[in-house]
């Protein structure tokens, strides 16, 4: 009886022990799954979901406080592959956030641009160069296309331009064709 | 006698090479316009030099190379410049590209050449003349020569291979250069030996060309430079093929023949390395072969930015002519308009007909008959790619080695369903260059907004900190004035 509870409480402590070092040693910085679900988000920084970013939006998804169809730059496809990851169901895009659009890059009428910096804080990704009172520029192969800098324009001077297809970017489409009948 | 090995697969298409071998090489006349496209080599597309209006003599360059891995463009005769502006472009998709409008003058003047003595000098300026001559593989891949001559430091190249295998069906561009300029070929490769240091240079030849093989063989004399006929079976003559026909080396997936000490050119690209070396000419032309349905079918010498129409007309087109296809029927593509420019991976433009292409048969569905992994010279598994290609399984075909494949088109050649296999790879392939291209994109907006969130929130503390530092230096001071 007394060895058996000795041999327990051995093995017990022993194995706590092994247990307790693994915590300490392997311990993983950072929330693993915020990290995997982010690097799925389009980080166009939109915050169309509702979240401020795409970062915040991807915490939000692993504490189960928003849904997986939030997010209209991702669109289907990444709401697939967010589905894969978190192996739940996939469902269509929610219509409330917005519909998925053309890749586009924002445009300042530099003629209209009174320099007033709105837009430079608006932007989520410092696209944007300029000064007070100097006229403002799009860099645009930073620019993620979110839209955010065209409401606090006060002038009205930004637009959205979708980006045309070019040879560089042109892709091969899937053959289409009927199966024929044997 | 070299012993030679081979690889897996491969197909004995009809070759239909002896209707454009006829008759030698023309020089096709200059064209009342030439576009010039400035994206005609893999990499970054060259920058403009020349503004609309201007006058340029024949050779001077009109496209700077920007970056490392690019090549200049020149302009081909002497004219005018009329336009810089997008133009339909010779490119599958139909889209357009920045090119460059001359107007030729018709005197055909040259610019000041400047021929160089490479026994006295290094391989690093020869490079650096072969860049600004916008010398690339003139084989269809069209990827800078010069960076192919710099096997980098601590590397040996053995062995140098000058592809004159010309494998797919039609083209004969290569096999006339080979019957006519020999000499001038020879001597190119004299120059890419010397830069590359290699201790011997095979030259495959397809043995369907006796007379480039005799030919060639008449050019050289002496060791190590050898004529080697290769068989007649496609693809022999992709680069990977080649090399492991002549040397038994395969090269392993994700590495270049570099590594392990080949190095491997296209006979035409041998040419216009010796004409920018010891002529001090850069690329303003290449031979392309106009067969198809074409009543005079032959080779031509034509300036590159020359209208692809213009050349089909002076070949004479049948009546029921329709459409034409950009490189071989294996791997070339169809144009989408004719009205587009020679570039200088044009080397063959095969004339279309209802006749001489009769629409595809219906693709039926895959019976796993396994042919096409008999075929595949790159030793893949073709059926399972498409599996993975067509159901968007992307990660999975790139498992399967998905960028292994050459895209030769022997398992659509051989598939008894018709199944456009090719295309599929072709289709995934776009589709994951893609997808990395957004993935990049969305890392570096990742980090640019993580730095945003960064400066914001410091800026806010070093604000916050100078306010308490402001308040507690007004309390000290409110404190001292209360003590006096």
């Amino acid at each position: 009886m007394i060895d058996a509870i000795l041999v327990m409480s051995g093995l017990a402590l022993f194995l706590g022990g092994v247990l307790g070092y693994a915590s300490i040693r392997f311990h993983v910085q950072g929330n693993v799954l915020v990290e995997k679900i982010d690097a799925i988000l389009p980080q166009t920084q939109c915050a169309q979901c509702g979240f401020p970013g795409c970062r915040p939006y991807a915490e939000a998804i692993a504490d189960g406080r928003a849904q997986i169809n939030q997010c209209p730059p991702g669109g289907d496809a990444n709401i697939r592959k967010l589905a894969d990851l978190l192996g739940v169901e996939f469902k269509p895009l929610n219509a409330k956030h917005g519909a998925p659009k053309p890749k586009s890059v924002a445009f300042i009428d530099e003629n209209t641009c009174i320099g007033c910096t709105l837009c430079i804080q608006a932007c989520p990704v410092d696209a944007i160069s300029g000064a007070p009172k100097q006229m403002h520029t799009i860099i645009a192969q930073e620019c993620t296309g979110c839209g955010l800098c065209v409401a606090p324009c006060p002038v009205d001077c930004i637009g959205m331009i979708p980006v045309p297809e070019s040879i560089s970017t042109w892709k091969w489409k899937q053959p289409d064709y009927l199966m024929g009948v044997a | 006698m070299k012993l030679l090995h081979r690889f897996n697969g491969g197909i004995h298409p009809p070759q239909h090479k002896t209707e454009s071998t006829r008759l030698p090489i023309l020089s096709a006349p200059i064209p009342e316009k030439l576009v010039i496209p400035l994206h005609q080599h893999i990499g970054t597309s060259a920058k403009p030099l020349v503004a609309a209006g201007d006058a340029v003599l024949k050779g001077q360059m009109i496209g700077k190379a920007e970056g490392y891995v690019s090549s200049s463009v020149h302009a081909p005769t002497s004219g005018k410049i009329t336009a810089i502006g997008y133009e339909p472009a010779p490119h599958p998709s139909g889209l357009r590209d920045l090119c460059i409008t001359l107007e030729p003058d018709g005197l055909d003047a040259w610019i000041e050449r400047h021929p160089l003595d490479y026994l006295n000098m290094d391989p690093s300026s020869l490079r650096n003349r072969l860049r600004d001559a916008g010398v690339v593989g003139l084989g269809g891949a069209v990827f800078p020569s010069f960076i192919k001559l710099n096997p980098g430091s601590g590397k040996k190249i053995k062995t140098l291979v000058l592809n004159g295998a010309e494998c797919e069906p039609y083209i004969t561009c290569d096999d006339m250069l080979m019957r006519e300029r020999a000499d001038e070929i020879i001597a190119g490769a004299k120059i890419m030996r010397f830069m590359l240091h290699a201790e011997e240079v095979l030259i495959g030849i397809e043995d369907n060309k006796p007379e480039a093989i005799a030919a060639m063989r008449a050019a050289l004399k002496e060791a190590p430079f050898e004529v080697i006929p290769v068989p007649t079976i496609y693809p022999g003559g992709g680069a990977k093929q080649l090399i492991r026909v002549l040397t038994g080396i395969e090269v392993p997936a994700g590495e270049r023949s570099t590594d392990l000490g080949v190095q491997c050119f296209n006979v035409a690209t041998a040419l216009s390395v010796y004409r920018a070396i010891a002529h001090g000419e850069p690329v303003l032309s290449r031979i392309v072969t106009i067969t198809g349905a074409v009543n005079k079918p032959r080779n031509y010498e034509a300036l590159i930015g020359t209208p692809i129409d213009v050349l089909i007309r002076l070949a004479a087109p049948v009546k029921d002519s329709d459409g034409a296809i950009m490189g071989g029927p294996m791997m070339g593509f169809e144009l989408p308009s004719t009205c587009v420019p020679l570039v200088k991976a044009t080397n063959c433009i095969i004339v279309k007909s209802a006749t001489l292409f009769p629409p595809a048969p219906q693709p039926m569905p895959c019976i796993r008959c396994g042919k096409c992994a008999e075929s595949c010279p790159a030793d893949l598994q073709p059926q399972e790619l498409y599996w993975f290609s067509k159901a968007g399984n992307f990660g999975k075909a790139q498992e399967y080695a998905l960028f292994d494949c050459i895209e030769c088109g022997c398992c659509s050649y051989v598939c008894p369903s018709h199944i456009p296999l090719v295309q599929f790879y072709r289709y995934a392939k776009s589709e994951i260059w893609a997808q990395e291209r957004e993935k990049k994109a969305s890392d570096l907006a990742r980090i640019r907004h993580e730095l945003r969130v960064d400066r914001m929130e410091r800026e806010k503390r070093e604000k916050a900190e100078r306010l308490a530092q402001k308040s507690a230096q007004a309390r000290t001071q409110m404190n001292s004035e209360e003590e006096t």
